[in-house]
């Protein structure tokens, strides 16, 4: 593939390792002595180095051989002649370390997102075509405002239960922190996700077709927890939730589903949310639709009837052929989508080449992706990566040696409930062509015989 | 006897300010405090269907034709026809057809849903400058050019919730899993 990738080269890995010390108590010590440093190099000579600590020595070639030779190759997986290539490289230093990482200048995935007049309500999209395993980055989340991202101080953030309970209650941040918490991966998406398919406006890319929908872990407390210290009303059935941005964006969950796995989160991938994710505090709900995971949440109001928000009327409802819409249609059912080859990427030439891609269900684990290679007409399964999460992205596989000729690929998911990804016609023909969210079909990508991969 | 009576009162108050203090903690985690009256006030601004929430005021579509003209033209269209922003009238008998419109008086099953949305977000760009008085007169006046009211009738906390919107009645339950082996007999 063009687009990515080291090629063939061989990379040689060695790992220089200090002389460990046993100090007095009996454990490690690495003082006095040369800090460990990873040398990559490649046949084209030696690419890159990582120092662990300021002012260690710098490897010399001398230094590696010798090394080399004194560890007798045990640690050094070497290139065909054995032999590390010659350093032609700059001797300059680095950068020195910073506080807050940032990626490499030289990538360049970015979420993407339509221009707007209004841009406030719009959305951006996740790469999904450039991502690696099930993690989405923070910074490449996708996002969908309905009135712009608020700037909220934590520390004059709060957090309200009322309504039905025995108990109203206001949390502060720092007191949300001290109670029970959890870390799970959850994906999120958006229920509009694909709609463009339905439409002759699909999308060029998997950025374009799938990418309201991405993978986090996410910190928090479980609801559950915070309804038992409020102590919820037998009469109550719904929980209304409400966001601080500037619409005050509210959603009506089933009380079920609050007792159950809903996070009040305030962390992502191991920091603190993003602004754009509904900092400091935000609903993840496991496998509902993106719009009722409340960012900026500040308001949870236990009741006996939903709020009929605009949210769960005008929008996010589904309308059916017969002029019904279905309402509260909250699960994101199975979904999968190649993201290599996907569209917009080139194949460099036939061979070999690895398919890949992301499989999701709102009803619990990926149970099979199957793969087709030649436009459905056989299917194979996909390896699936472990560990795999409860309602998060699974990361699937197939090693594919391409012969050059023009076809089209596919991807199928089933869920732990045995629900199987359904094909676009069967989805036409029992919702009707206009029901908008919830498009979860098969999807197709044609690889042409030069090469370029496209949306079909 | 006097000060046997202040005493009784005084630690009556004592008792109902340990109970208050007592409510203000969770039972298990001991943490958070109990909302005071003003902030469930101000905070509680959902509105439900059953007109729950609905606070004080009144306006009629004749008043609303000024507010509507001010603040949401712009954006809806100078009759609310739609504009860079969604219609709000018409559309009626089209949800079935191929080519539905849904706007709040074509779609939205009940009046309480604009004025919660009206009052939290709209317009769209400073939300909340709006009075209640405004809101129940701008409702009024988008659902009066669709004949769904009357150009002077008044709507208020009591008469807005008896609103029958359209399609009150055009929303099903959620029948997935719809397609494939686990699906659900279709309950619509």
């Amino acid at each position: 593939m063009r687009d990515g990738g080291v090629g063939d080269a061989r990379l040689s890995l060695s790992v220089f390792l200090p002389r460990v010390n046993l100090g007095p108590s009996g454990f490690p010590s690495l003082a006095g002595y040369a800090p460990p440093c990873i040398i990559i190099a490649s046949r084209e000579g030696y690419v890159a180095e990582t120092k662990f600590e300021k002012g260690s020595e710098v490897a010399s070639r001398r230094k590696f051989l010798s090394l080399g030779a004194a560890l007798g190759g045990a640690l050094t997986a070497c290139s065909d002649s054995g032999e590390p290539v010659p350093d032609e490289g700059p001797k300059r230093l680095g950068r020195a370390p910073n506080v807050y990482g940032e990626r490499s200048p030289f990538e360049k995935e970015a979420r993407r997102g339509a221009a707007s007049k209004y841009p406030e309500t719009g959305a951006t999209r996740t790469p999904l075509q450039d991502s690696h395993g099930i993690i989405t980055p923070s910074s490449l989340h996708f996002e969908r405002h309905h009135a712009g991202v608020p700037a909220i101080d934590p520390a004059e953030h709060r957090l309200m239960i009322h309504g039905m309970v025995e108990r109203p209650l206001v949390l502060t941040l720092d007191e949300l922190k001290t109670l029970p918490s959890v870390s799970r991966l959850h994906f999120v998406e958006c229920a509009g996700n694909s709609r463009g398919e339905w439409t002759d406006k699909k999308g060029a890319t998997a950025q374009d077709s799938h990418g309201l929908a991405s993978c986090s872990e996410w910190t928090g407390v479980l609801l559950s927890v915070l309804l038992e210290e409020v102590g919820v009303k037998p009469e109550a059935t719904w929980l209304v939730a409400e966001g601080a941005d500037a619409c005050k964006m509210q959603r009506s969950l089933p009380l079920d589903k609050c007792r159950d796995d809903v996070i009040v989160a305030y962390g992502q991938n191991g920091e603190a949310i993003r602004p754009d994710q509904g900092y400091p505090l935000r609903l993840v709900v496991p496998g509902f639709e993106g719009n009722i995971n409340v960012k900026w949440v500040r308001r949870l109001m236990l009741t006996e009837q939903a709020a009929m928000a605009r949210d769960e009327t005008s929008k996010y409802t589904d309308l059916l052929a017969n002029g019904k819409a279905r309402q509260f249609s909250f699960p994101m059912e199975a979904k999968s989508v190649i993201t290599r080859p996907s569209g917009g990427q080139v194949l460099a030439g036939s061979g070999f080449h690895e398919i890949s891609g992301l499989a999701w269900s709102g009803r619990g684990l990926i149970e099979r992706v199957e793969v087709s290679i030649d436009n459905g007409a056989s299917w194979q399964d996909a390896e699936l990566q472990e560990p795999r999460h409860r309602i998060a992205f699974t990361r699937f596989r197939l090693p594919w040696t391409w012969d050059g000729a023009e076809t089209v690929i596919l991807s199928r998911a089933t869920d732990e409930t045995g629900y199987v990804q359904p094909t676009e016609q069967a989805l036409l023909a029992v919702r009707g062509a206009n029901s908008d969210y919830h498009n979860n079909c098969i999807k197709a990508w044609k690889i042409s015989g030069d090469g370029r991969v496209t949306n079909v | 006897m006097f000060s046997r009576i202040r005493a009784l009162v005084l630690g009556l108050g004592v008792i109902v300010l340990l109970l208050g203090t007592g409510l203000a903690q969770s039972p298990h985690y001991k943490v958070g405090s109990a909302p005071s009256e003003e902030q469930l006030k101000t905070w509680s601004i959902t509105i439900l269907p059953d007109g729950t929430g609905l606070p004080e005021g009144k306006g009629t579509a004749a008043e609303g034709k000024d507010v509507y003209d001010r603040r949401c033209s712009e954006c809806h269209g100078n009759k609310a026809q739609g504009a860079d922003s969604s219609a709000l009238i018409g559309g009626q008998g089209s949800l079935a057809g191929p080519k539905p419109l849904k706007t709040v008086t074509s779609y939205w099953p009940y009046a309480t849903t604009m004025w919660d949305y009206v009052n939290r977000a709209m317009p769209f760009d400073t939300p909340g400058i709006l009075t209640n008085d405004q809101i129940y007169a701008v409702v009024a006046y988008v659902l009066f050019l669709d004949g769904i009211v009357e150009e002077n009738q008044e709507l208020n906390r009591e008469t807005l919730p008896k609103i029958q919107m359209p399609n009150r009645d055009g929303f099903v339950k959620d029948d997935r899993p719809d397609v494939g082996p686990t699906a659900h007999t279709p309950n619509r």
